[in-house]
Formats: structure tokens, sequence, C-alpha cells
């Protein structure tokens, strides 16, 4: 049994040896993967390569136009903030010069009117004046012709010497304006 | 087909499939031995495959995937990082991509056709295509090596740092002979093996379905049940082990890449 099995391994090792290849075999295998490797180096690994290198872009694209729109907006935002801050400031001082401005105008417009008082006043008081000056020497006047015409009646002589008239009068004044400013005090 | 029915046919004994059943006649045969077979067919086929996939699925390189997209950069994804990126890694590690995607997909492509009923053939399950792969990573990983580091790297790969030379005696063939013999040789008849086995289990369990259905007793049909069960649950063993083997083989290759490309620091 044993001889014959060795016998028939020995008689055609080459048809039943698995370990001994057919070279045409070899030759397709080799063929064939040749062509598998060159379609592979060729067309498939570049294009899934540049598919993901495109993808690897197109997400790191998307995360950095999202970052620069996000810088973009807090840029806006420290903007308005700013623009809000300075229309704040703008707006104090605006109205603070307002008031300063009105309180100018009523200080101009009381001095104005304290001076046009004043103004009036002092008229008035020219006015009076001179015409209590005018009042005086009319009423000096007639009080004199009065009083001579008065003594003359009664010494019964015309006191026609207008220049001692004058001068009894005038001293008659002042003793009459001592009289006044004595009692006056 | 035609292989299986024989045993059943003098229903005295059952005979096994052998290894020789693995050899189909030739499509269109020529000379004695040579001829086009059906492994010629399905290699050359799973080249059109895999170009067609890729491509149909790449081509259209939108943003946002649609489903063949989605499925085709999956695919190269699950190579090219988790095998070239972890295992390479460094900015390096993108020109080697292309022969691991290769490799991955041509070697799952022809396996997984075992698990098809019509094509119910393994490539790989004659040693020709195994040499033929496991050739092409030995002299890609030897070439690295050498451009990587010059001749130097021979003396890198052999003689480990830091040991006695009384043990370098010892250890210098072990590494010659572990790196740059065993390996190719391990390499391909890992794939080929596993392959073969695999196919000759799901043959035997096939033919012996058939032999036993074909018994006049009763007990011995109803046999065939329990054949059947088990042959399925070696189909779906069968089927993971053709993905895993693929898997196995780029990885090693990976490995072998990048312990050339960094064998001064190992």
């Amino acid at each position: 049994m044993k001889q014959q099995i060795i016998s028939a391994a020995t008689t055609d090792t080459a048809a039943t040896n698995p370990l001994v290849p057919n070279v045409w075999e070899m030759g397709v295998v080799l063929v064939g993967f040749a062509v598998l490797l060159y379609i592979v180096v060729k067309f498939v690994v570049p294009m899934f390569e540049k598919t993901y290198a495109e993808r690897a872009e197109a997400i790191e694209g998307g995360i950095a136009k999202a970052e620069q729109a996000q810088a973009e907006a807090s840029a806006a935002l420290e903007e308005y903030k700013q623009q809000l801050t300075d229309a704040r400031a703008e707006a104090n001082r605006i109205r603070e010069e307002a008031r300063a401005e009105g309180a100018q105008i009523l200080a101009d417009l009381k001095a104005k009117a304290a001076a046009e008082s004043a103004r009036i006043t002092e008229q008035a008081h020219a006015a009076i004046e001179s015409e209590r000056q005018a009042a005086v020497v009319s009423l000096r006047s007639e009080v004199g012709t009065l009083a001579t015409t008065l003594a003359g009646r009664i010494v019964g002589e015309a006191l026609t010497d207008d220049e001692r008239a004058a001068r009894v009068v005038d001293r008659f004044l002042a003793d009459l304006e001592t009289q006044n400013a004595g009692a006056a005090k | 087909m035609i292989a299986l029915a024989l045993p059943a046919q003098d229903s005295g004994s059952f005979t096994p499939p052998g290894i020789d059943e693995l050899h189909l006649p030739a499509i269109l045969p020529w000379g004695a031995h040579d001829g086009f077979s059906k492994q010629m067919l399905l290699v050359i086929l799973s080249v059109v495959i895999i170009a067609t996939f890729f491509i149909l699925a790449a081509r259209k390189r939108q943003l946002v995937p649609g489903k063949l997209q989605f499925a085709g950069e999956m695919a190269y994804g699950f190579v090219r990082n988790s095998i070239a990126k972890d295992i390479i890694g460094g900015k390096d590690f993108i020109k080697y991509v292309p022969l691991l995607f290769s490799l991955f997909f041509f070697i799952l492509v022809n396996n997984i056709y075992g698990a098809i009923p019509v094509l119910q053939l393994p490539s790989f399950s004659h040693v020709g295509g195994a040499y033929v792969l496991a050739g092409i990573v030995f002299i890609t990983w030897i070439a690295i090596g050498v451009r990587k580091n010059g001749l130097r790297y021979f003396k890198l790969a052999t003689v480990p740092s830091g040991i006695p030379w009384y043990i370098l005696l010892i250890v210098v063939p072990i590494e010659i002979i572990s790196n740059f013999l065993v390996r190719p040789v391990t390499h391909s008849l890992r794939l080929f093996a596993t392959m073969l086995a695999g196919h000759l289990i799901v043959m035997l369990a096939g033919s012996g379905i058939e032999f036993l259905v074909m018994q006049e007793n009763v007990l011995l049909k109803g046999a065939s049940v329990l054949v059947l069960v088990g042959a399925i649950a070696m189909y779906m063993l069968e089927a993971l082990i053709m993905a895993l083997q693929a898997y196995v083989f780029t990885l090693l290759t990976a490995i072998y890449i990048e312990g050339a490309l960094h064998a001064d620091s190992h």
C-alpha cells in the first residue's frame, strides 16, 4: 500500500505536485497584475487622492470663510458700538452747549433789561429834575414879582429899582432856603 | 462538475477528489499540459472587475459622494489608512498605496471566486499566481531597502545591533534564512495553501454529499444532510479565510516595506 503511494507519487510528480507552478498561469497573473497596477497608479489612486484633497480643502475653506465672516461681524459690531458711544458723547456735548448758550442768552437779556430800566429811570430823573428846575426858576421870578408888587402895594411905593428888588428877593429866598434846610435837619 | 460526478458512478466505494481535480481541462488547449485554463480567464476577469469598479467609483469625484463613490472610497480608504498609513506611516506611505491597494483587491477578488457558486475556483489554489505576487513583493521591498540604505541594507537586515559576536555567529545565518529565503516562500505558500485547502474541503463536501445521496440505504441518504450542514459551515469559514488571506498578504507586504524603509532603526 505504502509502496504503491510512493510509486504513484514518483511516477507523475509533474501532474500532482501542487508546488510546481504552471508557467502560463504565472505569466497571466504577472501581466494581469501589471495591468491592474498600471490602472491603479494612473487613474484610481490619483482620482481618489484628488477627491480627498478637494474635500479637505472644501472643509478647510468653509471653516476659513466662516471665520472671516465672524471676524467681519465682530468688527462691524465694534464699529457700531464705537459710533454709538461717539453719538452719545456728541449729544451730551450739544446739550451742554445749548444749556450754556441758554444761560448766556438769559444773562444777556437780563443785563439788557437792567440797562434799559436804568436808562429809563435816568431819563425820568433828568426830566423831573429839569422840570423842577424850570418850576423853581419860574416860581422864583413869579414869587419875586408878586412879592415886590405886594410889598410895593403895602409900602405904597413902587419899588421900581429892579436891581434892588431882585437883591431883596434873593436874600429873602436865601433866608427861606436856610430856614427850610434847618427845619429839614 | 464532470469531475465531481465521476466518483459517484461506481457507487461501490467512495474515492475522494484529489489535487488533480483542481486542474480542470483547459478551455482552449494548446500543448500537452498547457492551455488557456479557467484560472487564467478568472484572473483576467478579476482585473476587469476591479478596474471597472474603482474607475466608475472614483470618476465622479464629488465632494459629497454617491453610493458607488462612497463604497469605492471606503474600500480605498481601508487599504490607504488601515494598512498603508498605520503600518508604513510618515509622509512616504502614499507612494506604496497603489501597490498595496492592487495587491489587496487582486487577491480578494481572486479568492472570493471560490465562494461564488458558478465560478467556484479561487485562482490562487494554483501556486503560480502566489509565487508571482510574493516575488513582486520580495523584489519590491529589497529594492526599497537598497535604495534607502544602499548596500549597507543587507547588513542592517541581517546583523542585529548590540549582540556579542559569538551569538551573531548563530543569529546572522538565521536572519539571512528567515528574511531572504523563508519570507517569500511563506508569503506565497500561505496564500496558496489556504486557498487550495479551502477549495479541497468544499469539493470534498460536494462529492461526499453526491455520493451519499446516490446510496440505496435511506440512512446513508439521510446522512448527507449532516454533510451538507458541515459543508455550509466550512463554506462560511472559507469565505472568511478568503478575505482574511487577502488582508494578511497585504499587511505582510506593508510590514516588509516598512522594515526595509526603517532598517536602520530596527
